[in-house]
């Protein structure tokens, strides 16, 4: 096949083939179009302002270290003048987190970026390899999922800091987008689309810089870009490669590389026929988009994994099983999420004593949440406990003997 | 299978002295594996190889024989199918033929050359 040339400077080999518009583009190119569409996403939905200092969440894996290359160039280019820092979890597992926590200690370097590590032990007295040796592995996503969401919204409030940015790619949006229209939970889909995220309560709002890039285009960016990042499987969660909406996206994909967008678009269209969602879109789409924000306290999944991209739907089972305590025994998670809901809607309005309930909710929509605080840590919360503190003390009656 | 594996990788070029009829020409190149695929192929991510330059119906060596030969006597884990199913390479795994998108080069009909590298990424694996 005769080398083929870019089709923007027309003068370099095309190496890339964008799978959105299947344009031919040589590196330099492409490297530059990658970095002013993320750019055109940050400023059309004014993600960020001047003099905000913004948390990186940062793995060590290819999404977040695309991105903290990406700010950083945009930050000098561009001139947002904003302050970046790069917040890492230490989950506590062995063998697993060690060697990207090493690779995000490289990129603090490299990219001149101080960097603030927080553990699960000392924000819950737990590290992951104790939960798994409490309650084994099914299920242990959950825990950490729930787990890694407060501790970087506490991470960034240790630092004084009110954003933090996620590595979160299209394909991620797409996947979670799939996976709440195939359970039929619209509220939840509607949230997972917004590129901000975190309620008005909350003190650390979130985004999604990458919402738009495609994950091949971000592996390709830090290839090209010789980035250094880390890749391995989460010990605890062996069947994440089999994810199956992920399988379902890729297999997509491949016959038609546009449709991770086309879902990603749709998704956004749907969202705003939800009753009390607020719409979001490329601000360029929507001329009168103001930046939206939604209750991010069960949207996407929280895992960086596969497996954990599976979403929210999970913590609803879990957190009917351990008010059932009984927090080790888990079904199928997947096929129980009807059932979960019915239990926890009915039981909440039990325990929570609100008033009654106007008719039975028959559509999946979760009812309007009351947003407070959890009367143990303080974290926002709709229930008088946080789901982490819900799941900590089912932990804790488990805790073998150390207890007293 | 072992064995076998041991002589692609480590066979250099006598082999290829001309007038020895039986033999097939040989082609050299350089496979690499990132992004997580490492793991299947004995986390080594660069492999040198030296494969028979064409198959066993006497065509040249696409991308398609060679996935199939590195299946067959590269990878040392059992998992064939994080690597290739239905037949195929596995969506969401990226093929770099000298850096180009293979899709920019025919993708498993590409005609391998001596002197290729060859780089499969997984896109699949979480950070």
């Amino acid at each position: 096949m005769a080398p083929a040339f870019c089709a923007i400077c027309k003068t370099q080999r095309a190496l890339i083939r964008r799978p959105k518009n299947h344009q031919k583009l040589c590196k330099s190119c492409f490297i530059q179009i990658f970095e002013d569409e993320v750019h055109h996403t940050i400023t059309s939905s004014q993600l960020f302002s001047p003099g905000e200092r913004i948390a990186i969440g940062a793995s060590g894996g290819k999404d977040s270290t695309v991105l903290a290359s990406v700010l950083k160039t945009l930050n000098e280019k561009h001139k947002y003048g904003v302050d970046l820092v790069l917040l890492s979890i230490d989950e506590g597992i062995k063998g697993y987190r060690d060697d990207s926590l090493e690779t995000v200690k490289r990129n603090a370097l490299q990219y001149e970026m101080p960097l603030k590590i927080v553990g699960y032990d000392e924000l819950y007295g737990w590290t992951m390899d104790q939960v798994v040796e409490t309650i084994g592995k099914k299920g242990n996503c959950t825990y950490c999922g729930v787990f890694r969401r407060q501790a970087l919204d506490r991470g960034a409030k240790m630092l004084g800091i009110k954003h933090v940015v996620t590595g979160h790619n299209a394909d991620d949006v797409a996947e979670t987008i799939l996976m709440n229209l195939l359970r039929g939970d619209l509220a939840r889909l509607s949230r997972s689309t917004s590129i901000v995220t975190g309620s008005n309560a909350s003190e650390v709002k979130r985004s999604k810089p990458l919402k738009y890039a495609y994950e091949k285009e971000i592996v390709l960016y830090a290839h090209h870009k010789k980035l250094d990042y880390f890749t391995t499987e989460c010990i605890y969660s062996p069947e994440a490669f089999r994810g199956s909406a992920r399988s379902l996206i890729k297999n997509l994909e491949r016959v038609r590389p546009s449709a991770i967008l086309d879902v990603v678009r749709s998704g956004e269209d749907m969202a705003r026929l939800v009753p009390g969602q607020t719409p979001d879109a490329c601000g360029c789409r929507i001329k009168e988009a103001t930046v939206p924000k939604a209750v991010e306290e069960d949207s996407v999944g929280g895992c960086g994994s596969a497996n954990g991209r599976a979403g929210g739907g999970e913590m609803a089972v879990m957190e009917k099983e351990l008010r059932q305590n009984e927090a080790a025994e888990a079904e199928g998670l997947e096929t129980e999420i009807p059932v979960g809901k019915m239990h926890q809607s009915k039981r909440e309005s039990k325990q929570l004593d609100t008033p009654a309930k106007p008719g039975n909710v028959s559509l999946p929509i979760i009812p309007k949440q009351k947003l407070g605080t959890c009367e143990r840590c303080g974290y926002m919360s709709s229930q008088k406990l946080c789901q982490a503190c819900m799941l900590l003390e089912g932990l804790n009656k488990n805790r073998p003997e150390i207890s007293i | 299978m072992n064995n076998d594996a041991e002589q692609m990788t480590t066979e250099g070029t006598p082999k290829e002295t001309p007038g020895v009829a039986q033999e097939v020409p040989k082609i050299e190149l350089v496979v690499e594996f990132s992004g997580g695929l490492e793991m299947l192929f004995s986390d080594q991510r660069r492999h040198s190889l030296s494969m028979p330059a064409t198959d066993q119906d006497g065509k040249p060596v696409t991308i398609a024989s060679l996935i199939d030969h590195l299946c067959r006597h590269t990878m040392r884990d059992q998992r064939t199918e994080l690597f290739v199913l239905d037949g195929h390479l596995r969506p969401g795994i990226l093929v770099l033929i000298n850096d180009a998108d293979w899709e920019l080069e025919g993708e498993e009909a590409y005609e391998v050359q001596s002197g290729d590298n060859i780089l499969f990424v997984s896109t699949l694996h979480g950070g």
